[in-house]
This record gives structure tokens, sequence and C-alpha cells, in this order.
């Protein structure tokens, strides 16, 4: 173990991310993790968007201090002190007023660095990255991906011990995507890379595969570390063949149902499973977490009823179920925007999840199969007694002598349990699909939420003839 | 010297005109030149003026050849005004950003600042600086310049706080990852992140400049009569003649003026500022000016800065990043502390001392004096709203006319650009003569004299809002037969809404700052007055009723506070949500 952190560029040791609350309270955004970065690996750690694994990196780079835990930079303490490591940022974070060459000249500046051997290590930089030519453009006059290599170059022109990236692909289209990650990958296994550690966070399943060492899975709310393993497969990798295809699928299954163990395929040649560091086993790692888990309020997942409704659609055309890879293949969707759509399928018992794949339910056929006014009240029906929010809205609405409430009221219900972004969303969905089920309207202007007229039941002849609401079954676009 | 100077100018523009095909990096650096020697005689004079003894009724030349020296004068306070308030905002804006504690109560204060009508700072502020500066003609100036000051920064801090606060956050981590220094930060991304939103402020901040200069130029206090040579003196002095030849000379010099200012200085600066402009595509029609091509395609000003500005830049920012690293985490020192607390508790004791005074000066008024003032702010508030309302009722129609027209708006928004640049203080002696020529009184001048100042800000904001309603919108409106009133109401009033709101927000606010000026005025010898906060406050100026000055004061500033917070917000809150076109 001592040897192990002796190498490590990088140790966190228990860090914790978590934010005060007003009434006193604190809601933890990062559960309790170790984690080393070694020389030599690339690292990837994946995870649902909302996650928190951009506030995780930004702890890494000391960014942002941890609640609690320490970070060690080759071994000693870093107190609040800023390694030497480099960003890449999702959005470019480029300065949209100097050239390609200022931008790459900056962080040299900032070193003090005289004029000439600054020019002259940014050219060098910029060649390596393929931008030559483009010293004086500006980044606007760049398309996506011209814009990303300046921002490694800007981050490999300090030489970085660790060269950290948060989602740099995910803001360019898919082939931009896939070129900038095969460079990438060239000049790491030709050692051209001036960094002896990549990290990156992402949530591109097959891009983690790809580029990887080793793997880390993060669950959501806390973010906490589910299962950490090293791929040994050799590059370039292929991702047609039956080893990629297989740990594609297992991280499809451990960040589904993250509550069940999942055995990593092919442990002997493809990937091996690594004990949490810092000496912590995984079940006294679970014992440690035992004590924060506490039964914790319904999350809702940022789904559209639209997008909802697709997926029962789909699935019950494919014979009701399917894996989960080949149905993100085949719509062509992220995991990030797959995952909520079959959370809140799982949810409401549309959809139930088994081994990685995904199957649909007699109330999910009924729902796929209803016409537009009998899936409002299956949807209704589903809502009131599967979502806790949902349930709570219903009851006190009824119970109220006017039928109406103000939405801070159910914002201080979520303040409690969520933090501050996350109550908006959280409020949003619930409002987006409570206006779905017709279980209240919401005046956005007054901020209030008012009791609706449940939607007539078992009355076909009835429903064909009234309006038609804007609210389409159309799968999300 | 003064007409060689120009007509050195007017040569070098025949011979560039006739000879366009010489080397055009040659006739900037002569041009440049010429300004310097220009610039070099300019202080001599101004040295010399302002140095010398307090003369507070300077004689006013009504000579239109006079006139160039008086737009020189009014320019110099306006421009050093200008710095001023450049260098308060930058300090200013950038300790609310970066220090929450002292931010929560820096942004509330700025709102009360706002609307504290300047004018009645006037008396205050000027016998400070005569006192300060016994014997010299440097108080006075300092006074006027001050005035300036406090009318123009208010929204520049604005503005420099919410650009430092809309700084996106992976930019902020790009420079605390790669180490910026402060100096780099501030360079690279703070300054250049809030340069637009700074030019667009600083035009209007020096357009209500030329307003305030203009009235407090030549001003009667007490006994004293308060002179400055300026365009605004001009214009009072040849009004108060009856002289039209030199009333048309001074409003023709402020027109050139401020069309040179224009293109001299705005429309470069904002050419110029374009860059910096976040944006991921670029723009295809970015603005252009002549000058600062000029100026890129000057070699002697090419050479100047490789050899001053260049060198200079570089041993700062390497200066500033070889120390940072020991500003790194360091403890606040004990007697830091300390010196933050005790500048606390001075700070805390001076506002209770003040506020304490403030109401045993309140409670030694007289009722009378306290119920003609009341009187008096209802009668302004009646006055500023019928203003508002006159003044929609003209700019609507014909800001539409204007925004759905592109061939009218070519012709009708340079023209109103110029109306609108000239301060309505300068014109007010001269719409003063016409009256009293007609036989109103101030009654109803005070209205024209209100609305000459402030229905430009709506004029602008609904043709700005009528040429933002969407095509499809307005054809869809075509398609439905919608026309006439149904068509208003339907499109376009929703549509314009936002920024009527807008305009109506900034002309109410104008309007009571005017109606200072509107309200009462010295002409010919003679006090013209009506019924009004404003002829309050100016009568007590007037008669060095200090008292009655701070309760009036107050009065205006609360109730534009209030008028802004109960009215103008929720309207403003109407259309950010309903009425946004973009959601």
């Amino acid at each position: 173990m001592s040897e192990a952190s002796v190498q490590a560029i990088i140790e966190a040791v228990g860090v914790e991310k978590s934010y005060p609350q007003a009434d006193g309270t604190r809601i933890q955004v990062v559960g309790l993790t170790n984690l080393v970065i070694e020389p030599g690996k690339i690292v990837a750690l994946l995870g649902p968007s909302g996650c928190g694994k951009s506030t995780l990196l930004r702890m890494l780079t000391g960014l942002s201090q941890p609640s609690s835990g320490t970070l060690l930079w080759h071994g000693k303490p870093l107190d609040g002190q800023l390694p030497n490591v480099a960003i890449v940022f999702q959005s470019f974070a480029l300065f949209p007023w100097l050239t390609v060459l200022e931008n790459v000249e900056a962080p040299l500046e900032a070193k003090g660095v005289p004029a000439v051997e600054r020019r002259k290590r940014a050219l060098r930089t910029l060649d390596t990255v393929g931008l030559d030519g483009f010293e004086t453009a500006y980044p606007k006059e760049l398309s996506g991906g011209m814009k990303q290599r300046v921002g490694f170059a800007r981050a490999l022109v300090v030489e970085p011990e660790v060269l950290f990236m948060d989602e740099p692909f995910s803001a360019l289209d898919v082939l931009t995507a896939e070129n900038l990650r095969g460079e990438l990958l060239e000049l790491w296994l030709n050692k051209k890379m001036p960094a002896s550690a990549i990290f990156i966070v992402t949530h591109n399943i097959e891009e983690a595969v790809m580029l990887a060492d080793r793997v880390m899975v993060l669950g959501r709310n806390p973010a906490r570390i589910r299962s950490d393993f090293n791929i040994r497969l050799k590059h370039p990798r292929d991702r047609k063949s039956a080893r990629f295809v297989d740990l594609v699928d297992y991280i499809y299954k451990v960040m589904t149902e993250p509550e069940i163990e999942h055995e990593l395929p092919d442990a002997e040649t493809t990937a091996e499973i690594i004990l949490p560091t810092g000496g912590l086993t995984k079940e006294a790692l679970k014992k440690q977490e035992a004590p924060i888990r506490t039964a914790r309020y319904q999350m809702l997942p940022h789904a559209r009823v639209g997008g909802i409704a697709g997926l029962t659609e789909l699935l019950r055309d494919r014979g009701g179920r399917e894996d989960l890879f080949r149905l993100a293949e085949e719509l062509i969707m992220d995991v990030e925007d797959l995952l909520p759509i079959l959370e809140a399928c799982v949810l409401l018992g549309f959809a139930l999840l088994k081994e990685g794949d995904v199957q649909i339910t007699p109330q999910g056929v009924a729902f796929a199969e209803a016409n537009i006014q009998q899936r409002k009240v299956l949807f209704r029906e589903a809502a009131l007694q599967h979502v806790t929010i949902l349930k709570q809205i219903d009851s006190v609405l009824k119970r109220k002598s006017d039928h109406a409430i103000a939405d801070e009221f159910f914002h201080d219900i979520l303040d409690e349990h969520f933090a501050e972004d996350e109550v908006q969303r959280q409020f949003e969905t619930a409002v987006n699909w409570g206006r779905y089920a017709e279980i209240f309207d919401y005046d956005r202007e007054q901020g209030r939420l008012v009791l609706a007229e449940p939607p007539a039941a078992s009355e076909p002849a009835a429903a064909s003839e009234a309006d038609i609401p804007n609210q389409t079954s159309a799968p999300k676009s | 010297m003064k007409k060689s100077a120009s007509l050195r100018g007017f040569s070098a523009y025949r011979v560039w005109t006739l000879l366009p095909s010489i080397e055009i990096s040659y006739l900037p650096d002569v041009l440049m030149f010429g300004a310097g020697i220009a610039l070099f005689y300019g202080v001599l004079v101004v040295g010399r003026t302002w140095l010398g003894p307090f003369t507070p009724q300077v004689e006013i030349s009504r000579s239109p050849l006079a006139l160039v020296a008086y737009a020189g004068y009014s320019l110099l306070r306006i421009t050093i005004a200008y710095v001023l308030s450049l260098a308060f905002t930058l300090v200013y804006g950038y300790v609310a950003a970066y220090n929450p504690r002292a931010e929560r109560f820096m942004i509330p204060l700025l709102d009360v600042l706002q609307s504290i009508p300047v004018l009645s700072f006037l008396p205050g502020v000027m016998l400070a600086m005569v006192a300060l500066f016994p014997g010299r003609q440097l108080g006075v100036e300092a006074g006027a310049i001050l005035l300036i000051f406090t009318g123009q920064v208010w929204n520049m801090a604005f503005s420099f706080y919410a650009s430092l606060k809309s700084i996106p956050n992976e930019m902020r981590e790009a420079a605390k990852i790669y180490r910026f220094s402060w100096w780099q930060r501030f360079l690279e991304i703070e300054l250049p992140f809030s340069v637009i939103g700074l030019v667009w402020n600083s035009m209007m901040s020096v357009a209500g400049g030329w307003f305030f200069l203009m009235a407090c130029e030549m001003f009667v206090l007490g006994s004293r009569d308060f002179r400055l040579p300026g365009l605004g003196s001009y214009l009072q002095t040849a009004a108060g003649e009856g002289d039209t030849r030199s009333i048309l000379w001074g409003v023709a010099t402020m027109i050139a003026v401020i069309v040179l200012l224009d293109q001299f200085v705005w429309r470069p600066v904002i050419a110029w500022a374009e860059k910096f402009k976040v944006e991921q595509v670029e723009s295809s029609d970015a603005p252009r000016s002549w000058v600062l091509n000029l100026i890129r395609h000057s070699r002697s000003l090419a050479q100047i800065r490789k050899k001053t500005v260049r060198p200079l830049g570089e041993r700062l920012m390497l200066y500033f990043s070889r120390m940072h690293p020991s500003e790194q985490a360091e403890p606040r020192s004990a007697w830091k502390v300390w010196l933050t607390r005790s500048l606390a508790v001075a700070v805390l004791g001076g506002i209770s001392y003040g506020v304490v005074r403030v109401v045993m000066i309140l409670a030694g008024l007289q009722k009378a004096e306290l119920q003609e003032a009341a009187i008096g702010l209802g009668a302004t508030f009646l006055r500023v709203n019928l203003t508002l309302l006159l003044g929609a009722l003209w700019t609507i129609p014909a800001g539409v006319a204007i925004g759905f027209n592109p061939r009218l708006a070519r012709i009708a928004q340079p023209l109103a650009q110029i109306a609108a640049s000239v301060p309505a203080t300068a014109l007010f002696p001269v719409v003063l003569l016409l009256l009293i020529r007609v036989g109103g009184g101030l009654g109803i001048g005070s209205i024209v004299l209100l609305l000459l100042g402030t229905q430009w800000y709506i004029l602008f904001n609904v043709i700005a809002g009528a040429m933002a309603i969407p095509t499809d919108l307005k054809e869809c409106c075509s398609v439905f037969r919608l026309r006439g009133i149904e068509r208003w109401r339907k499109l376009i009033l929703p549509g314009i809404f936002p920024y009527l709101v807008t305009g109506m927000v900034t002309a109410s606010g104008g309007a009571w700052n005017a109606s200072i000026v509107a309200e009462y005025f010295h002409f010919k010898g003679h006090i013209y007055t009506t019924t009004g906060l404003g002829a309050t406050i100016s009568q007590a100026t007037d008669a060095g009723n200090f008292d009655l000055l701070l309760a009036a004061t107050m009065m205006m500033a609360a109730t534009v506070v209030t008028i802004n917070r109960l009215v103008w917000r929720k309207l403003y809150a109407l259309a950010e949500t309903r009425y946004r076109l973009d959601a």
C-alpha cells in the first residue's frame, strides 16, 4: 500500500463534498471517495449527468476544496495549493478576444515565461495538435473541433503532470469527436503527450472503454464509486469485438442498476476489479457509508412524457424486451439522454430492468396502446401511485378549501433534500408531469398550483370530442 | 492659432481627397503630429485659466469665434468627469463583485444613489469645492466636474458589476488552474468581458453628462452668480440677450461637437469593441469606423506602440505573474482584521450621525414649507406622468412606423439620433425665449422642456422593439387578417412591451431629474417658475435654504425609488416573463 501511494501522482483519501443549507443541514454531493491517479495511465470517470463527476474533478485539481478528507500530491498533502495540472473544458473556455496563439501563450504568461521562449513553446504545441497555420485566427473563426484543439494546446503547453478533461468531446458532433479522440490516443501512445497521466470525465461509455486503462463508475445522489476496474484490452481497440461489447454491457448494468452487484466479464484477460485504495476493502467502505445513507426523498428523472411514451411504444413494437446497449445504439442516443427516460418508465411502473435488459410491463403495454385521452388517465394513475411529490401535491390541493397553493410550499419540501439547481429541475419535471396528468394547473406568474378537473375516465366517445391537448406523445427528437 | 489648426486639418483633408493614391499610412501621421501640438497648446491654456484667480462672473463673449474655445472647455469638463467615473466604476464594480459581504449593501446603495436627483447636489458640491480651493477658478470647475461625475457614474458601475458577475464559470476556472495573476485576469478576462457593456453605458453617461453640464455652467446661488466659460453659458447668455444669430451658432457648434465625438470617439471604440463580443460565429455586419482604420494603418502609431506599450505591458505582466505565488492562501493578519473592523465602525458611525442630523433638520422645518413641498410633489408627479403619456402617444406610432419600415428607418434614425443627442438643457433657454414670445408661461413650458429631454428614450426603445418583432408573427397576423386595433392589441403592443417599459423607466427617471431645471428658470433677469417639487428644490438652492433643499431632495429620491419598486420593477418582471419573444 505504501509503495502505491508513493507512486501515485494524486491520491484522494476519503474526500467528500457537501453544501450547507439554510436550515443547518448539509446536502452531500460527493460521497466518501478514495481514488488514485498513477503515472502512465488514462483514468476515466463515468457517471450519469448531474451525479457529481465534475465536482469530483474540481476537487482533484485543487479548484475546489473537499469538505472533508485529504488530497495527496506525490504523497504530500495539498493544502489549498494548485498542483501542476491542466484542464480541458467541455465548453472549451477559450478567450474569444485572444488569437489562437495568444490563447495558448496565456498560461505561460502566467508562469512568467519571457516573450521569445513563450512564443517558441506555444508554436511547438500548436504544431503537435495540428493547428499550425491557425495562429492568428480568433476562436470564433474556428469550428468546434478546432476550438477544442486550441483547448488541448493550451492545456499541454504548461506540460502538466496530469491532464484533466471534463467531457472534452461532448460539445462536438459524433464524427469530429471520434477523430479528435483518435488523435489524442495516438499522441498518448506515441509518448508525444507532455503529461504523465490523463484523467477524463465522461458520460459516454464507449468513449471510456475506448480510451481508458482504468474505469471508475459513479453512482448518483451523492456521487460514490460503484465499480472500479482496469481494462487490459490492447490498443487500438475494436469496438465490434466481443470483449469490448461485454465491457460496455457491464457498465450499462452498473449504471442502470447500481444497487446490485454485477459480475465483470472475463476477469482474466479483459479487465480486473481493483480493491478500493487507501487500505479499505469494499465491505469496510460500505460500513463506513452506512450512517450517511438515510431514507431519501424520491428523485424524479428529468424525462418528458413524450419521451416516456415513445420508449414504451418502441419496446412494445420490439417484442417487449431489449438489450440496453443495443437500444441506445439503435436510437443513436447517449446514455445521458436515454437513462432519464428509462428511469422514468421504471419509476412509473411501465418497465423493469433486468440484467442490462429492459422489459415492458402490462401497464407499459396498456400505456403504449392507449389513445391520447386514455394515456392521460393511465399516466395519472401511475403518477399518483408511484410519484411521491405528485401524491403530496394532489393531497394538499384536495385538502385546501380553495384548492390552490403557492409553489414555494413544494420548493421548501424539495429544498430539504436537493441542492439549489436540482430543486428547480425537480420542480419543473413535477410540473411537467402533473400538468400532463391533469392533476393540477400551474400559473407561473402567480406561482400558484391549482387543482385541475380530472380527465374524463373511460369515456372514449367524450374523449374523442374533447379538445386535443398540445402535449403530443411523439418521442423526443 | 486655433484658426491655423483647423485650416491644417482642412487642407490635409483636401489633399487626401484629391490624391487618393497617396501612401495611406503617411497622412495619419501628419494628422497625429498636428493633434499632438494642438493638445499641448490646449493644456497650456487650460492650466493658465484654472489656476488663475477666482472670477465668479466670467464675461461670456458672444462672438462665434469664442465658441471653439468654449466647446473645448465644455468638452474638457466632460472628459475629466468621465475618466473619474471610469476609475470609480472599476473599483466599485470590482469590490462589489468579489466581496460578498460588501456586495450585500453596495448594490442596493447603487440603486438608491441612481435615483437621487443630481441637480440638487449642485449647491452643496459647489460651495464645498469653492471653499476647498479658495481664490482659484479651480474650485468652481471641480464642482461642475464632480456634479457631472455623479450624473454619469452609477449606471457604468452597475454595468461593470453585472459583467463581472456573468463571466462563465469555466473561463474563471481556466484562469485559476493556469494560475493567472490578478493583473492578467483583469486584462485578459474581466476587462474584455465587460468592455461592450461599459462602452454602451459610457455613451449614455456622457450624453447625460452634457445635460447636466449645460445646466451647471451658469447658475445662481443666493446672491452669487457663477459662470464658467462653456457652451452652456454661451447658449444661456445668447438666449438671455435674445440674440438669434448667436443661438443658431451655439446650437450648430453643439451639434458639431456631438457629431465629431461620435465619429472620432464612439464609433471607433464601438468598432474596436466588436472583437470582445462573446459569440460562437462571426457576425456578418460588424460596425466599422474609418477613424479606427486610420489608426490601425498609421505607421508611426504602430512604431510608438511597439516601442512603448508592448514592452511596458510585457514588463507588467511578468512582474505580476512572478510575484503572485506569495499571495496564495495568505492568512489575514491581525492588524488587517482590526483595520477593517474599525473602518466598518467608523462608516457606521458616520451614517448614524448623518441620519440623526437629517432627522433633526427635518424636525426643525416649518409646516408651511413642508406643505408647499408636498403640493409641489403632487404637481411634479402629475407633470412627469403627463409628459410620459404625451411622449408615448407620439413616439409609439412613430417608432413602430420607423421600425416596421426599413427605408424610413434609414432616413429617420440618424436624424432622430442627432436630435436626441443635443442636451435638452442647452435648448431650455431657446425654448423659453420662444414660449415667452408666444405668450405661454412655464406651466406649459415646463412640460415642453421635460418632453424635450425624455421622449427620445421612449422613441429609440420603441424602434428597437418594433424591429425585434419576428417576421413570421407579422405574416401570421396578415394570414388571419388582423388589422387596425386588433393588430395593435395582439401583435404590436405585446411585441414592443419589454422595450417600451425600458424606455419609460429611463424617461421617468430623467423627467424627475429634469424637473429641477424645467420648473424654475433665471432668464433675462427674471425668475420664471411654476408649482412643483423641482421648483421647490431650485428655489431653496437660490435662497440658500439648505434644510428645505435637503427635505425636498429626499422627498424626490424617495418618490423615484418607490415608483421604481412599485410600478416599474413589476412591469419589468412581466416583460421578462410573459412578453419575452425568445422564450
